[in-house]
């Protein structure tokens, strides 16, 4: 960095619109689990083909900010959100939002790997077939090319007909990614997918985000800081339901505007 | 700064930073001795002293190099902690250096020894200037002690002062030389010796420059002491 870019950097301050196009905005979101508010007045653009990564203590919400891009929590009698999230034009937290439709659009794969107790070939058939009817080849087709985006391919396909269920953590994790695309979602919600995996998974995991983003746009929640540095463009850092810093990954790890989010990704928190 | 949840990783932070304290008094107090060295003291023990303070720096040097590897390798720091970390590696480097020019002068100031028609430019003006970089280099020490973004400026406009004096020995010397041949190979040393001085100057204003980037977070290498002051003020 020169001295020139230097002098000419944005103006200090809470920034939370990213650079990129948004993909999905966040706009006054508040969120209650019945009378406990979870979110309170996020704003917030998910850019467009970039990762961003969600990273704070346990029960800071960025979870919860998750599960309401794609509306999972109204699975959940007494959860609510409120505000605007617009999603391809729309706000998907107003009643009468076709939910089957926003969560194909909107993939999520969670913390622990969740195959269904089917062939890894049906895994990811399974949803496919929910929203489209295929030809079985082309279903082959959409099979391998799922597998092959989740770097699972060269392992999988000689075993196409075994249990999703014998796959190592690692293997069953990246299946799960696989079966989210398979269904050629827009935006991937991925929370802590890496928690329980060992570091050579997660090295494929994050490698694997990285060439996923070419063709999606990302969030993701991890407790791994490092992993946030890693793989995300874009970071946001939530405290008590708060977004506290939202800005570019290499600026927050290197000098992030607030005392808040300095002491926490330093490790002086609490 | 509050304490990290790890206590342990203060106490190494804090290790680091002792030890550029040490580093950098030693440096200094090898420059004092230089320097009266260069105004003829007689004490004939000082520039074995200096040959063995640049020893020392230089074990100080790898110590520390290797203490901010294992920090880097166990904690990963981020935000401030990296700052400070790549601080030190950067100021730990510029201190040797300057050790290294600390004895050159030391070794030439003894080979010059008796050459009487050049005592008034070494013994006045490079002397002087010497005696200058030395307390730049105490500011620019003082400067990280305190992680005093504020007072960098000052260390950068002392390296301005001492480029102009440097300029101005050379052309004193330029001028003895014209006039009289013998003073030549006296003459050159001298050259040497002023632009070690130079040097200094330079390295103490490095440390300085180092030390915003820790505070402020911003890179200021090759910036004017005004461009600092401004980038200082602001919050």
């Amino acid at each position: 960095m020169n001295f020139d870019s230097v002098a000419a950097r944005p103006e200090a301050g809470a920034q939370t619109r990213s650079e990129a196009p948004p993909k999905m905005s966040c706009h006054k979101l508040d969120f209650f689990y019945g009378k406990f508010q979870a979110l309170k007045n996020v704003e917030l653009d998910v850019a467009e083909r970039r990762v961003t990564a969600f990273i704070g203590p346990s029960g800071c919400g960025k979870s919860t900010l998750l599960r309401t891009l794609n509306r999972m929590y109204s699975l959940y009698p007494g959860q609510r959100a409120t505000g605007e999230i617009m999603f391809n034009g729309q706000n998907i937290l107003e009643p009468g939002v076709d939910l089957n439709m926003l969560r194909a659009t909107v993939g999520m794969v969670f913390q622990k790997p969740t195959p269904f107790p089917m062939s890894i070939y049906d895994n990811i058939a399974f949803g496919v077939s929910l929203y489209e009817s295929l030809s079985p080849r082309d279903m082959d087709e959409r099979v391998e090319w799922a597998l092959t985006k989740a770097a699972m391919w060269a392992e999988a396909k000689d075993k196409l007909k075994q249990s999703g269920m014998a796959l190592s953590g690692g293997q069953q994790q990246r299946l799960c990614i696989a079966r989210a695309v398979a269904v050629k979602p827009e935006v991937l919600l991925l929370d802590e997918p890496t928690s329980a995996l060992d570091p050579i998974s997660t090295a494929k995991i994050e490698e694997l985000i990285t060439e996923l983003k070419q063709d999606y746009t990302i969030a993701i929640v991890t407790h791994n800081m490092q992993q946030a540095a890693r793989v995300s463009d874009y970071t946001g850092y939530m405290y008590l339901g708060e977004l506290v810093e939202f800005g570019v990954t290499d600026t927050i790890f290197l000098k992030p505007k607030k005392r808040e989010t300095e002491d926490y990704i330093t490790g002086r928190f609490g | 700064m509050n304490e990290h949840t790890h206590k342990q990783f203060d106490t190494e932070m804090e290790a680091i930073r002792s030890g550029v304290l040490s580093m950098g008094g030693l440096v200094e107090s090898q420059l004092r001795r230089a320097i009266a060295l260069l105004d003829d003291d007689e004490d004939h023990d000082a520039i074995d002293q200096v040959g063995a303070d640049e020893k020392l720096i230089n074990q100080m040097q790898v110590n520390l190099d290797q203490m901010c590897s294992q920090i880097i390798a166990k904690r990963q720091p981020t935000a401030i902690d990296l700052r400070f970390v790549l601080m030190i590696i950067k100021i730990v480097n510029e201190l040797e250096r300057v050790g290294d020019e600390v004895k050159k002068i030391a070794y030439k100031a003894v080979q010059i020894r008796g050459a009487d028609r050049l005592s008034r430019v070494r013994h006045y003006d490079v002397t002087r200037t010497a005696e200058r970089a030395r307390e730049m280099l105490q500011m620019a020490l003082d400067t990280f002690a305190r992680l005093d973004a504020g007072s960098a400026a000052e260390v950068i406009d002392r390296d301005e002062e001492i480029d102009a004096a440097f300029l101005a020995i050379m052309r004193q010397l330029i001028s003895y030389m014209m006039e009289d041949p013998r003073t030549i190979t006296a003459a050159l040393e001298i050259v040497f010796i002023a632009k070690s001085i130079e040097r200094i100057g330079d390295h103490a204003k490095n440390i300085a420059e180092a030390v915003v980037q820790v505070v402020k977070g911003i890179d200021v290498r090759h910036a004017t002491a005004e461009q600092i002051r401004a980038e200082v003020a602001e919050e």
